[in-house]
């Protein structure tokens, strides 16, 4: 790639960027899969509204489909799609937007937390960047791992399980939380109360909370990865939760996704993440806005 | 109404029986959390700010916000009186109202007067004015203090900065925006 190109155009990094997490994951042996991105039932989520497509909805995750293939024998794959979610948009958010999922059987979050630190020095290396925010990425030093817990008692006002249990929790997280999140080194936001990791599986030793992580950069929201739950009896309950919930928001939840409960027995220990490319590409370009790194907006259509 | 998936920079809303603008706004959604929409505020009649973050089911009033061309006529005191220019109706503003505005404001010019519930609560101006040269110091040829503006007094009492040649009893253009001179007018 021309390096003039590199250094100045963010649809060139953009490019750039993706083709060496394809390389990453290829060296690693992963297997790169393409999931329909139109579904007849999803995840059911409280906050995370889907887009109709006819009697169909538009996927607001790979997630599903892709822990379908591990249940069906494929113990590494990845995948960098197009995802969908209404009414998301400002800076950081767009309704469309590019996912990069991976998904790994016998690896938990902790393992995860090391392939993202991984991934980023390959990357930084490879594409010989340089973070705005100087240093951030520096290879030698270790990133810095939180949990709520700890994050909510330096930085908030009050306890995270008190935050959850008074309905603002989002609030605080985003209000006093978040800015101190990855701002010299990128940070891991690791242990979320059970109730906020519909997908994830709890600890052994402490049932009120979920093998959950975030990672943040600049206070920016960057990844979401856990150790998967795979007891199917157990996730049914989950979902059921949350249809319950989508209900009080006034929504009505999609169909149960029992194909997926079905294989899920199939699969024993897996751990799977979602990273955000645009905003990743945002960070990598300095860019100030989602609008910066993509190549039309809604809003330029 | 509005629902919180409208809010944006600059939308007008009704809040306890007060219209505000919405000066600085952000969406954020944390992880699997909800949708947040974090804005400024500012009292449109006060000025007052405050900051609030809404969630997705909040719902808000659309502020009763009406704009209508009126001329401007004279002032007497802190009182401004206006005159719609289809309805004829008067109405007054106070000084304090107005702010800076009155600094712009000469006889039987039109201005957009924002009405909220049958209320005025200020002006927009045209965005360009001509006003007269009031007082004005002569240019001191071979000037040796280095600047190429002297300041002049126009009729509204506004003072600002101009080049040397403009004399008392010229006209000259101001942009209301900024306060500053953009050009000398022949009439």
């Amino acid at each position: 790639m021309p390096v003039e190109q590199l250094s100045e155009n963010n649809l060139w990094r953009r490019a750039a960027i993706i083709q060496a997490i394809r390389l990453f994951f290829v060296e690693r042996e992963f297997l790169e899969v393409e999931t329909p991105v139109r579904l007849p039932c999803l995840a059911p989520e409280t906050h995370i509204e889907p887009i109709r497509s006819v009697d169909w909805f538009l996927q607001t995750s790979p997630e599903l489909c892709m822990k379908r293939l591990l249940a069906a024998g494929h113990p590494k794959v990845f995948q960098i799609c197009k995802c969908f979610r209404a009414q998301e948009r400002g800076k950081h958010h767009l309704p469309e937007f590019t996912m990069l999922e991976w998904y790994h059987v016998g690896s938990n979050y902790l393992q995860l937390m090391d392939d993202c630190e991984q991934l980023f020095r390959f990357l930084m290396k490879r594409l010989a960047l340089q973070f705005t925010s100087g240093g951030l990425f520096a290879v030698d030093t270790p990133w810095e791992r939180v949990t709520v817990a700890d994050a909510f008692s330096q930085y908030a006002p009050i306890a995270s399980d008190a935050a959850l249990a008074e309905n603002v929790f989002d609030e605080i997280l985003v209000e006093d939380v978040e800015p101190h999140l990855g701002i010299n080194v990128p940070t891991f936001l690791y242990d979320y109360p059970a109730d906020l990791g519909s997908l994830a599986r709890l600890k052994k030793d402490d049932n009120s909370i979920a093998e959950r992580f975030e990672l943040y950069v600049d206070g920016i929201e960057l990844a979401n990865g856990f150790s998967e739950l795979t007891d199917s009896t157990e996730q049914r309950l989950r979902f059921e939760k949350e249809q319950k919930s989508c209900r009080e928001h006034g929504e009505i939840p999609g169909p149960m996704p029992e194909r997926f409960l079905k294989e899920l027995d199939f699969l024993s220990s897996a751990a799977g993440i979602a990273l955000g490319i645009d905003r990743l590409v945002m960070l990598l370009c300095g860019a100030e806005k989602i609008d910066d790194v993509v190549s039309f907006t809604p809003e330029d259509l | 109404m509005y629902t919180a998936s409208d809010l944006r920079k600059n939308l007008k809303i009704e809040i306890d029986g007060e219209p505000y603008v919405i000066t600085d706004f952000e969406f954020s959604k944390p992880g699997k959390g909800q949708s947040l929409y974090r804005c400024r505020l500012k009292n449109m009649v006060t000025g007052n700010a405050f900051d609030k973050t809404y969630r997705s089911n909040d719902k808000f009033k659309k502020a009763p916000l009406e704009e209508r061309t009126m001329q401007y006529l004279y002032s007497q005191g802190d009182e401004y009186h206006f005159m719609d220019n289809k309805s004829y109706e008067q109405i007054a503003i106070m000084a304090d109202q107005l702010g800076d505005d009155t600094k712009f404001m000469v006889d039987n010019m039109d201005v957009e007067v924002l009405m909220f519930n049958e209320r005025p609560i200020g002006v927009t101006l045209p965005n360009f004015v001509n006003l007269e040269v009031t007082r004005a110091d002569p240019w001191a040829k071979g000037d040796t203090s280095g600047t190429d503006t002297k300041p002049v007094t126009v009729e509204t009492g506004l003072q600002l900065q101009v080049p040397p040649f403009v004399e008392e009893g010229d006209k000259i253009q101001i942009d209301t925006r900024t306060g500053s001179y953009i050009t000398r007018v022949k009439e």
